[in-house]
């Protein structure tokens, strides 16, 4: 039923990156076993920075696992026939990304062997309680759908009607789990950088830019290894999705840069200008990755608004790579960081990554990156086999879902 | 009966499902523990509050009595290293504990000096509001309390705190504990710990550990609710600030400047 | 069956590997004994009768756990009408158990037992010894 025989044969080329993955998450589980025996103390977190890599990680792969519903909602509630081949990828990266989002929960936690007190001690009023409902819920629904659909198109028949239901959940699900980890932020009036209505909006902006331009990258990457092929059609349009969420993006950030600045608020001023601009007495780290991100989101913004290079994939896939950096930075590292510095009495604590949590990190990506592989092995498998066996009888094309 | 092997399973999932969700659905109806957040404003027989006199507490220069005989009380690690330091009780400049008070033309008297700060026990704290296991809650009694068997180290209070009043335990802090107190635990790496008010004295009537160790009589612990407190009257014949009142967290620990 | 000698041998091999437990304590002459805690000299009558703590003192311990940390009630009424104070270190510790080793640490390494009761509750004995 889980096809999985279809993950266990493959070409050399294929094993020698499974056992790689395998190595990377080798060493970052070791890594991880003494965090477990040290404290999180091995970590660069602070007293004052109690947030950092993991946490910023978590917070850019929900949005990466929200972005499949920028294929789903055309191709399964509007008949954007051009999505067909790409559907099952963008659904194959939702579960992994949604992996990963709770890997880094879970490494991140003081007392993990205590996580269940989530469930048994259900808490309506917290925000963190929602959050693991809503990503457990994805993910539960999101491996339905695959494997139903999946199922069906490896029999060559209809998945059955009760999926479409299930699918059209899925969408507002998706906006709904990025919505409340925004709300973990949102909602704390100690943490003024957080504390703003236009942080969902935001991460939802970014998450439907740099989740697409990582698919984008992924379908192309497939191409090349593999030769299948999703359509020109495919990527051109969720290349278009990709250039209005990142404008969106970045209009949500000149607002914001707009409010803070116009107002001349101290508490609202100095978490921008920590990142952006530095502040007297501190050159930070963050200073350089602030910019750097602003420098490659106008990169990307230019690489995708001028039609030529939007529309060569070349040029493209370097817009799709920038876009997804300029946000992986700005989401994965400076927005947690930035909302501890300055902390609430006013102190600026330096936040560097060590190396065991820097290869834990790697080692939570390898574990996304393996699943990753073996979902798209088994799809693509499940494909072909289908196709040839069309081929083989000139039979009817695929009955789509209704 | 016929009952196909897929429907077995189904049914035995969905059963272990409802067993092992039991507890679960039975506190969220409220048949869990008793302890429930009083609503802010609500009248309450106990509101257990401070007030520190910061003139009082400059009097005696680098004094740190109370930091100490609450550090000795409750086994409160040492850290020297300021990235993993655990506190409770502590001094911050007068700028930095009560920003909005600030300005260019400050009263000398404080400029700089250092100020007592530590959990305000909030009446409206943000930090129980977002704790998804409730292991740190407020009680009736106005204690923002922490269950260290339930916390499951997300620091999600820590980030929830406009005060800074929180620690987490990033090392086992056992080796930071220069004089163990057998009459109360220590607390483990991936925790987070702050002042309690001294809740395991309150009960048998005692005042808290650095109420009872300041030279000056510096700070003044009493019930809220009690119109004869001491704390009450201090309130009702002087001018007090709270840090950050503009967020509504109520705090309970008010500062005579 | 040209690997009789083979399969014999292994399957010795393996009956000794699985047996390796018994035959060990056997050698030790540890099979017989039990835990033995040593129990408190002073003190005849626990806070419950000894058949329920015997199967069931971490379920008594986790209530008062729970009442004392979550309910803020300390006072526990046992079950022949004395009252005691709800603390593991404070009245079962300081009153009867004064020696952890010899009393909590047999049973439990007798069964392997790992409790982290100890990486927060402070064995008074480890206190006062510290403490010098």
């Amino acid at each position: 039923m889980f096809m999985i025989e279809k993950a266990i044969v493959g070409s050399r080329r294929y094993w020698t990156w499974i056992l790689f993955l395998l190595g990377v998450i080798g060493v970052g589980f070791v890594c991880y076993l003494r965090q477990l025996s040290y404290g999180l103390g091995i970590t660069g977190m602070s007293r004052n920075v109690t947030w950092g890599l993991y946490i910023g990680q978590f917070t850019f792969l929900v949005g990466v696992a929200a972005s499949a519903v920028m294929v789903v909602l055309p191709y399964y509630l509007h008949n954007h026939k051009e999505f067909t081949r790409m559907a099952i990828l963008g659904e194959f990266l939702a579960i992994s990304s949604v992996s990963m989002c709770m890997l880094f929960i879970f490494v991140d936690m003081g007392q993990p062997w205590r996580v269940l007190n989530v469930m048994l001690h259900p808490t309506p009023r917290s925000m963190m309680f929602w959050d693991m409902v809503s990503l457990g819920g994805y993910l539960a629904l999101n491996a339905v759908i695959a494997l139903v659909t999946l199922d069906a198109e490896r029999k060559g028949v209809a998945p059955a009607a009760w999926i479409k239901p299930v699918i059209l959940l899925s969408i507002p699900w998706a906006i709904s789990i990025h919505t409340v980890t925004a709300f973990l932020y949102s909602g704390l009036p100690g943490r003024t950088f957080w504390l703003t209505a236009i942080l969902a909006p935001r991460f939802l902006a970014s998450a439907f830019a740099s989740g697409p331009a990582l698919l984008i990258l992924l379908c192309m990457l497939l191409r090349k290894l593999t030769g299948y092929e999703v359509g020109t059609k495919a990527i051109r349009g969720l290349a278009v999705i990709v250039t209005y969420a990142m404008i969106i993006n970045v209009f949500f950030l000149l607002m914001e840069l707009f409010t803070s600045f116009y107002s001349q608020i101290p508490t609202m001023m100095e978490h921008f200008q920590h990142m952006y601009m530095g502040m007297e007495g501190h050159t930070s780290p963050l200073l350089f990755w602030g910019r750097a991100s602003l420098a490659l989101m106008a990169v990307a913004l230019l690489l995708l608004l001028i039609p030529r290079t939007r529309r060569n994939e070349r040029t493209l896939a370097v817009a799709c790579a920038v876009t997804f950096l300029s946000l992986w930075i700005d989401k994965g590292v400076c927005l947690v960081v930035c909302g501890f510095t300055p902390s609430p009495l006013g102190a600026i604590t330096p936040y560097v990554p060590t190396p065991p949590e820097i290869m834990i990190s790697v080692g939570v990506w390898a574990v996304g990156a393996l699943m990753i592989t073996v979902f798209y092995k088994i799809a693509l498998s499940v494909r072909e086999g289908a196709e040839i066996w069309i081929e083989e009888r000139a039979a009817t094309p695929l009955p789509a879902v209704k | 009966m016929k009952i196909s092997r897929k429907g077995f399973l189904q049914i035995g999932g969905l059963s272990l499902l409802a067993v092992a969700g039991k507890t679960a659905i039975a506190e969220l109806l409220g048949k869990g523990e008793g302890e429930t957040p009083s609503p802010p404003g609500a009248a309450a027989a106990t509101r257990w509050a401070m007030v520190v006199d910061s003139a009082k507490c400059l009097e005696k220069d680098g004094c740190t009595d109370c930091i100490n005989a609450c550090n000795k009380a409750h086994n409160v690690p040492v850290i020297n290293d300021p990235l993993h330091e655990v506190k409770w009780i502590w001094k911050e400049p007068f700028e930095n504990a009560l920003p909005s008070q600030e300005s260019a033309y400050t009263e000398a008297k404080f400029r700089g000096k250092p100020v007592m700060v530590f959990c305000n026990h909030c009446d409206n704290p943000p930090c129980a509001r977002v704790c998804p296991t409730k292991a740190t809650w407020k009680r009736e009694d106005g204690i923002v309390m922490m269950d260290w068997h339930r916390c499951i180290g997300c620091r999600y209070c820590v980030a929830a705190c406009p005060y800074g009043s929180r620690s987490f335990n990033w090392v086992d802090p056992r080796p930071y504990v220069a004089e163990l107190n057998p009459d109360f635990p220590t607390r483990t790496k991936g925790v987070v710990e702050k002042c309690t008010f001294c809740e395991e004295r309150l009960y048998k009537g005692q005042a808290p550990v650095c109420v009872e160790a300041c030279p000056e009589k510096a700070l003044v612990f009493g019930n809220l609710a009690d119109p004869k407190s001491e704390v009450r009257q201090l309130l009702e014949s002087h001018y007090t600030i709270r840090r950050r009142p503009e967020l509504g967290t109520q705090p309970d620990v008010f500062y005579l400047v | 069956m040209r690997d009789r000698g083979v399969i014999y041998t292994g399957l010795l091999i393996f009956l000794g590997l699985i047996t390796f437990p018994v035959w060990h304590d056997l050698a030790a002459g540890t099979t017989s004994r039990g835990p033995e805690p040593i129990l408190p000299a002073q003190e005849k009558q626990c806070v419950a009768p000894l058949g329920y703590m015997r199967t069931s003192h971490m379920n008594l311990l986790m209530d008062w756990r729970e009442t004392v940390v979550r309910r803020d009630a300390h006072s526990f009424k046992a079950f022949n009408g004395k009252t005691y104070t709800m603390s593991l270190t404070g009245t079962c510790l300081t009153g009867c158990h004064t020696n952890k080793a010899d009393f909590c640490d047999r049973c439990h390494n007798y069964a392997g037992v790992s409790v982290y009761c100890w990486d927060c509750h402070v064995d008074p004995k480890l206190a006062r010894r510290s403490a010098k």
